[in-house]
């Protein structure tokens, strides 16, 4: 369920890394909590976050949830398609549904992320 | 999500809740499915087909004795001796200062004898204070037999059509608010009313603890292939916010009062006497200093309970329950701003996280069925 090349957060995001940059997003478990996806909130493109920032919000239809980058980075790309399909997010989180792409700023941190199997036992 | 060890209360359609896959809730101390299949799904369903509730966690007091009808004339701001038996009234009930202390629906069922039916969450608040106002009333009986009363709701232009299959009554001559107190339905007792909180025709079915099982299995059985879904608490609160009827602790406060709330043609104030009159009347002829509008957001963003509404740079409001609409494809709000902000077509702006989102009053309800 959980591809084994991403990285994972407590908090439910997933990072792919290439080199020096990473794509992020909600893993299929946070969808399946949130509900159906009617609104997200992206971040802009050149924001420069650190890690635990929050990255954007995602809403259902009851809530707000909001999403924290795994890494230190800038903002490089935003999914703009999830502007008028939000809906994406829930219908394929680890590929069409992405947030954002960031070039990371530290890497530090990455030693902390989670494997696929180490996010699916704390589940 | 935390571990709770504390008790929760289940209605009798627990098990059926769990078994057809409902995502079950905290609601105010009951156990209850937020959604089964999806918010929107049940949401739309329940538009165009139809959708089956449980709303066993509402309040049933009743009322009764030679002095029923003075005590519910004293208790509510609407006039009760209007209703007549197996008719249904929608009501404030107000403190002695004109806040609301619940809304509720009352069941004539005989001369003397009433269904008083409250927000789950107001049972002990209300119960305590019909017992309060009572008295002065020593001719009126009062009893809370919510625990014992499970309630069935299953609303949507197909629901008519379902529900009279498995009766053996002609509920399709049922007016809106209005009932049949002894229905057989599935094989079960059961009182039948033209009621509901979804903006929907439908009906509202009372029946015992031991009847709602077989009730809704009969029910869900006979309406599969009209496409009958069970709904859940998601979409009975987007069917409501896009209907605008009013939620208790959203719109419906203490601190707020029934003209307010745009609940004036359920005040009457020529009423001799009820708890809360003074104040309303002075309301009245003072003016309204807020009023209940539509909010619908013209920027990019969904309202939602709490959000401070701004004129230019002023706040003049707050937003009381916001959501996307799934029916209208609108992200929406209800909120109180001030009387001079409140005509339609005003543009106004929302704080979203920090966030001015512009908005424009809109005339309500927002959704309304073609009859």
């Amino acid at each position: 369920m959980n591809p084994s090349e991403l990285k994972y957060t407590e908090t439910h995001e997933w990072l792919n890394l290439e080199g020096n940059k990473c794509t992020v997003g909600i893993t299929d478990h946070a969808q399946e909590q949130l509900g159906d996806i009617v609104f997200v909130e992206l971040p802009e493109e050149g924001a420069e976050l650190s890690k635990g920032d929050v990255l954007g919000n995602i809403e259902s239809v009851k809530s707000v949830s909001e999403v924290y980058t795994p890494v230190s980075g800038r903002v490089i790309e935003v999914n703009e398609k999830l502007l008028d399909n939000p809906e994406l997010v829930n219908q394929d989180p680890f590929g069409e549904g992405w947030i954002a792409k960031l070039e990371l700023t530290d890497t530090d941190s990455l030693g902390e992320l989670l494997t696929a199997e180490e996010y699916r036992s704390k589940l | 999500m935390s571990e709770d060890d504390k008790c929760l209360k289940r209605t009798p359609l627990y098990d059926i809740h769990i078994e057809n896959g409902g995502k079950m809730v905290d609601f105010g101390g009951w156990e209850l499915p937020i959604q089964y299949s999806g918010i929107i799904n049940e949401h739309k369903t329940v538009r165009e087909a139809a959708g089956l509730f449980d709303v066993s966690h509402m309040g049933e007091i009743l009322v009764y004795g030679e002095q029923a009808l003075d005590l519910l004339q004293e208790l509510v701001t609407n006039d009760v001796s209007l209703v007549e038996i197996n008719q249904v009234q929608y009501t404030p009930m107000c403190n002695d200062d004109g806040g609301i202390i619940d809304d509720l629906i009352i069941y004539r069922l005989a001369a003397d004898k009433f269904m008083l039916v409250v927000n789950a969450a107001n049972t002990e608040k209300d119960y305590n204070r019909v017992c309060e106002v009572s008295r002065d009333f020593p001719g009126a009986e009062i009893s809370n037999v919510s625990w014992d009363t499970a309630l069935i709701a299953i609303q949507g232009p197909l629901a008519c059509k379902i529900l009279s299959r498995e009766c053996d009554q002609d509920i399709e001559a049922i007016k809106y608010f209005r009932f049949l107190p002894e229905v057989t339905v599935c094989g079960e007792q059961a009182l039948v009313s033209r009621t509901g909180y979804t903006g929907e025709d439908g009906f509202e079915i009372y029946c015992s603890r031991e009847s709602a099982p077989i009730i809704w299995k009969g029910l869900a059985k006979q309406g599969a292939e009209y496409n009958l879904v069970p709904a859940g608490l998601g979409a009975r609160d987007t069917l409501r916010f896009e209907a605008c009827l009013p939620l208790y602790g959203n719109e419906l406060d203490e601190d707020t009062n029934p003209l307010e709330a745009g609940l004036t043609p359920f005040v009457k104030l020529y009423k001799p006497s009820f708890r809360g009159k003074e104040n309303l009347t002075r309301v009245k002829h003072e003016g309204l200093k807020r009023r209940l509008v539509g909010l619908e957001v013209t920027g990019r963003g969904i309202p939602r309970h709490g959000y401070p509404v701004l004129h230019g740079s002023v706040v003049v409001g707050k937003i009381t329950s916001g959501t996307y609409a799934p029916t209208l494809d609108k992200n929406l709000g209800l909120a109180y701003v001030a009387v001079d902000c409140s005509e339609p077509g005003t543009n106004l702006f929302i704080d979203i996280r920090r966030r001015k989102v512009e908005a424009r009053v809109v005339s309500i309800p927002f959704y309304k069925r073609r009859r």
